[in-house]
């Protein structure tokens, strides 16, 4: 691997270019799901490949394949030279990518139990025993469960003399119950929405989320929609969204518009731009004192947790906000260095065949130190929603709308009501400005999203997303229609 | 680029392999190239070989799959050792329809060598000038320009086998200025077909004519709506409820709308497959051939599209519309749809409304609520008040929130100008004209 790595570094230093880099990358996926008590798809994939990047005429190029051979390493390596240089006949800014890096090491996710490996009945059986519980509800359309595992090795060398390995675990997986009647469809899931929660972890993490012992539950609360009152039309109310919409908040409203390639304006026409400018860089309020936010990708668990980025540089931790003020980016060499700082090690690529792109690691919100109990006690008046259902957000990451698939009323400290088809709407600082409570340590986890979509070709990245229960006040709530 | 006969060896391959099982084999090969622009320049300029060898066995009713991109003789009796594996572990399957018996497919001639082919200088001529046309109105050009060729082959165990190369290309350009910006895009599977320079004219007059937007209070108003934002209410009404397995689960818009006046009677939507104005492909990639189907005729919702497992429980046909296995739990999806033209220009359009809004794009739509495809999103790269048949002055981005069955149910006229839109993840194509709708709700507006 490593000889085939060095012809195509030594071949783009031959052909002018002032910098390249190559990875390789092996992809092992397992997917595995089941509907109404049958196996819906079993499939094992994967992808092998490599991609070169390099810096030639000052402009990138980039050209990948399938096909791990020296003639195929000449003629990648060439065709990344080509396009960097037809790239530059339309130039543009001096690329300055600051200091050199040269990382080296292996690194490996801390597993107990290989997903992989580990005989598909066992699998096959949890997905079953959770379809069997959710069965025992009368009244749903569709009961679903899936199991997702993944095992990517990945070498990486530059031509400043970098040469890393690492191999990501990651286990996903969780049940979705929907009940459909009386014009609704209303659906249930977890531990997460949209199918599963991810963390990088091996099967312990399917075993702790314990999917037999919930599916009774949401089964019976995606009947039990059907009934509900809907949330209320229109109101201003205090709103308590649990850590799963959290973090989804967090990774919508926080996490893009920190990407500094958005803001630099490289992702304008598609993925949009920012509403957090360069000159708001310490000084701009971005929540209350009680918001802090981090992005790690060294904590456990969390999908955007490694050992290097996809440009070498190390994993390390970045305060982005402490009490509410807004202190920093996720960062590529190049985003950086236009600021004077160097990479916080945010460059991600979904595939041999893709470019890293400035990426969301594990983006945060740390802990309060609110117990939820006492957190819904506190609040007089209001709304509880939690498991997202519905997402959009404008593309400067200000105006957004989201809607989960469970409420319930808060009266007088308690929860009351059931309520469906929660929404809720506002703008991204005015929004966490108004967040005046973060739960503890107690109910933090980890969260993952394992289907964001930035970039052109599309790139899929699985980020991470601790989180806890928060509380807003006077929040825009029951905007249907 | 391999050819009919080298994939047809190929995928025999697997079926040596496969000890006489029941089993199929799709092979997927990518070819593409992208050049991406920002700030007037070439910020990223990447491409891509790579194929897919999908398996899927069948043993007594027991279904496994395994995917590869090795395609030597240890990947394949790799892949399929697994898939054999996969199957002998699952239970049989009560859904599985057998596999797709062999079939005539139409010749649909939709490669072209000059777009296989692109150079990557010519990429980025293309995109320079745009480019410069965006700098000489101190304006600010980003976008895609891409193109390249995909090869599908099916075959299994029944002697079926299919085989279609098509080549692809997309531009999309936006245009920004301090507080404007534009958009234009088209696709076609021959880039020269492309208009690339007028679509940057396109954008570059929507950002100028964006200057200075003003905020309005959200509420109904009539619409005027480009090709692209007709492209976001046909993919989404198709995403969420043009699939069987959606109806077959409740799940649909058409669920309680089937045979029924739902829409306007102008609103034709169909779906075929094999017409060159979109982006063809003559079969599913089970090997069906694909057929045309009335979606939605005179505004009265005929019905979804199928793939042979929906149709076996629906007591109906595959419709040739089987997904990509790595979306096929999703259930069938249309592919290449159209939406009948009208006669009137944009601008007669335009001419037409009292007090309305002029729309570019929608922007990062969602499903709020399913039966009634209700959608939020936002607007993006320009909106324009129309006073009295005239464009009065720009109006910042704002939010809806809106069925879009009753959208489609207040229509009054259909443009004649269209667009063909590609969307990557899905590779659905869309054929759509410009449309005005009587009421649209608008629920919120943005800074």
């Amino acid at each position: 691997m490593k000889d085939l790595m060095d012809r195509s570094l030594d071949f783009a230093r031959l052909r002018g270019a002032q910098y390249a880099d190559v990875r390789v990358v092996n992809n092992r996926t397992q997917n595995i799901a089941v509907r109404d008590g049958v196996v819906e798809s079993l499939n094992d994939a994967e992808t092998i490949g490599f991609g070169v990047r390099v810096l030639a005429d000052g402009a990138w190029g980039f050209a990948s394949s399938r096909d791990l051979t020296a003639e195929e390493s000449d003629r990648v390596t060439e065709l990344a030279v080509q396009l960097a240089r037809s790239a530059a006949r339309v130039p543009g800014q001096v690329v300055d990518l600051g200091p050199p890096v040269a990382s080296r090491g292996l690194y490996q996710t801390p597993i107990r139990i290989d997903p992989i490996r580990l005989p598909l009945e066992e699998k096959l059986g949890l997905l079953m025993a959770a379809d069997a519980e959710m069965a025992k509800v009368p009244g749903l359309r569709v009961r679903r469960g899936n199991l997702t595992f993944i095992r990517e090795q990945k070498w990486f060398a530059n031509t400043e003399g970098a040469f890393t390995e690492q191999t990501i675990y990651e286990t996903g997986g969780g049940i979705q119950a929907t009940a459909v009647g009386n014009g609704e469809v209303q659906s249930r899931s977890y531990p997460a929405s949209f199918g599963r929660q991810q963390v990088t972890a091996g099967w312990e993490a399917a075993q702790g989320w314990d999917l037999p012992g919930n599916a009774g539950r949401v089964a019976g609360e995606a009947v039990a929609l059907l009934t509900a009152d809907p949330c209320p039309s229109e109101i201003t109310t205090d709103l308590i969204l649990g850590g799963d919409q959290v973090a989804l908040q967090v990774h919508e409203s926080c996490g893009h518009p920190i990407e500094l390639d958005r803001v630099f304006g490289s992702e304008a026409a598609y993925a949009g731009t920012s509403f957090l400018t360069t000159e708001k860089l310490g000084t701009f309020r971005y929540g209350s004192e009680v918001v802090n936010l981090t992005a790690e990708s060294l904590r456990p668990l969390g999908l955007g947790t490694f050992g290097w980025d996809d440009e070498g540089v190390p994993a390390q931790s970045t305060p982005i906000v402490r009490n509410g003020l807004f202190l920093g980016y996720l960062m590529s060499r190049e985003t950086a260095t236009r600021l004077g700082m160097t990479s916080n090690g945010c460059m991600r690529a979904s595939g041999w065949n893709r470019i890293p792109l400035v990426r969301m690691t594990n983006v945060s919100l740390e802990p309060g130190t609110w117990d939820l109990q006492d957190l819904i006690a506190d609040t007089e008046d209001g709304v509880y929603m939690e498991t997202n259902r519905s997402w959009s957000i404008d593309d400067k990451r200000y105006n957004f709308q989201f809607g989960t698939e469970i409420g319930y009323e808060i009266k007088n400290g308690k929860l009351g009501r059931m309520l469906r088809n929660p929404t809720y709407t506002g703008i991204t600082p005015q929004f966490w400005n108004s967040c005046d409570a973060v739960c503890n340590a107690e109910h933090w986890v980890m969260w993952g999203t394992p289907n964001c979509g930035k970039g052109q070709p599309g790139q899929v990245a699985h980020t991470g997303h601790g989180a806890a229960p928060a509380r807003f006040r006077k929040i825009r709530v029951g905007v249907l229609k | 680029m391999i050819g009919s006969s080298e994939a047809q060896e190929l995928l025999q391959q697997v079926f040596k392999h496969s000890g006489g099982a029941q089993s199929e084999a799709l092979l997927i090969l990518d070819d593409s190239h992208l050049t991406r622009f920002a700030n007037n320049t070439i910020h990223q300029n990447v491409s891509e070989r790579n194929l897919n060898l999908v398996v899927r066995l069948i043993l007594g009713g027991q279904v496994g799959s395994a995917t590869t991109n090795r395609t030597d003789r240890v990947g394949i009796e790799q892949v399929v050792e697994l898939a054999r594996f996969n199957a002998q572990a699952s239970p049989p399957d009560p859904n599985f329809p057998g596999l797709a018996a062999p079939a005539e497919y139409k010749n649909v001639p939709a490669f072209d060598e000059l777009t296989a082919g692109y150079a990557p200088e010519a990429r980025a001529d293309a995109v320079g000038v745009v480019c410069r046309l965006a700098m000489e109105k101190s304006l600010n050009a980003s976008g895609a320009f891409s193109t390249g060729y995909r090869q599908v082959a099916v075959a299994n165990s029944q002697g079926l086998f299919a085989y279609f190369p098509g080549t692809h290309a997309d531009f999309q350009v936006t245009v920004m200025g301090a507080d404007s910006s534009g958009r234009a895009q088209a696709a076609d599977w021959r880039a020269a077909e492309i208009p690339t320079e007028s679509l940057g004219r396109e954008a570059i007059r929507k950002a100028e004519n964006g200057k200075q937007p003003r905020q309005i209070e959200p509420g109904e108003y009539a619409v005027v709506f480009d090709p692209y934002v007709t492209e976001d209410l046909i993919s989404m009404l198709s995403y969420h409820g043009m699939g069987a397995q959606m109806v077959l689960e409740g799940r649909s818009w058409m669920n309680d709308r089937l045979g029924k006046l739902a829409m306007h009677p102008l609103v034709q939507i169909w779906d075929d497959g094999c017409d060159l104005r979109g982006q063809p492909m003559p079969f599913d990639y089970e090997g069906v051939p694909k057929q045309r189907v009335e979606i939605v005729r005179d505004g009265v919702v005929i019905g979804p599209v199928y793939d042979r497992t929906t149709a076996r429980k629906a007591g109906a046909s595959s419709t040739g519309h089987a997904g990509a296995p790595n979306m096929r739990t999703l259930g069938p999806m249309a592919t290449n749809l159209f939406v009948a033209s009208g006669e009137k220009s944009t601008t007669e359009l335009i001419a037409s409304t009292k007090r309305g809004l002029y729309i570019t794009r929608f922007w990062y739509t969602r499903l709020v609520h399913p039966r009634d495809c209700v959608i939020t999103g936002m607007t993006r790269d320009g909106v324009f008040m129309i006073e009295n048949g005239e464009l009065t002055y720009p109006v910042k981005n704002l939010r809806f929130t809106q069925s879009y069955v009753q959208a489609l149910a207040d229509l009054e006229a259909l443009g004649s100008d269209t667009r063909l839109i590609t969307e990557e993840y899905s590779r659905q194509a869309c054929h759509v004209p410009a449309l005005k709708i009587n009421r649209f709700n608008f629920t919120g507006t943005t800074v």
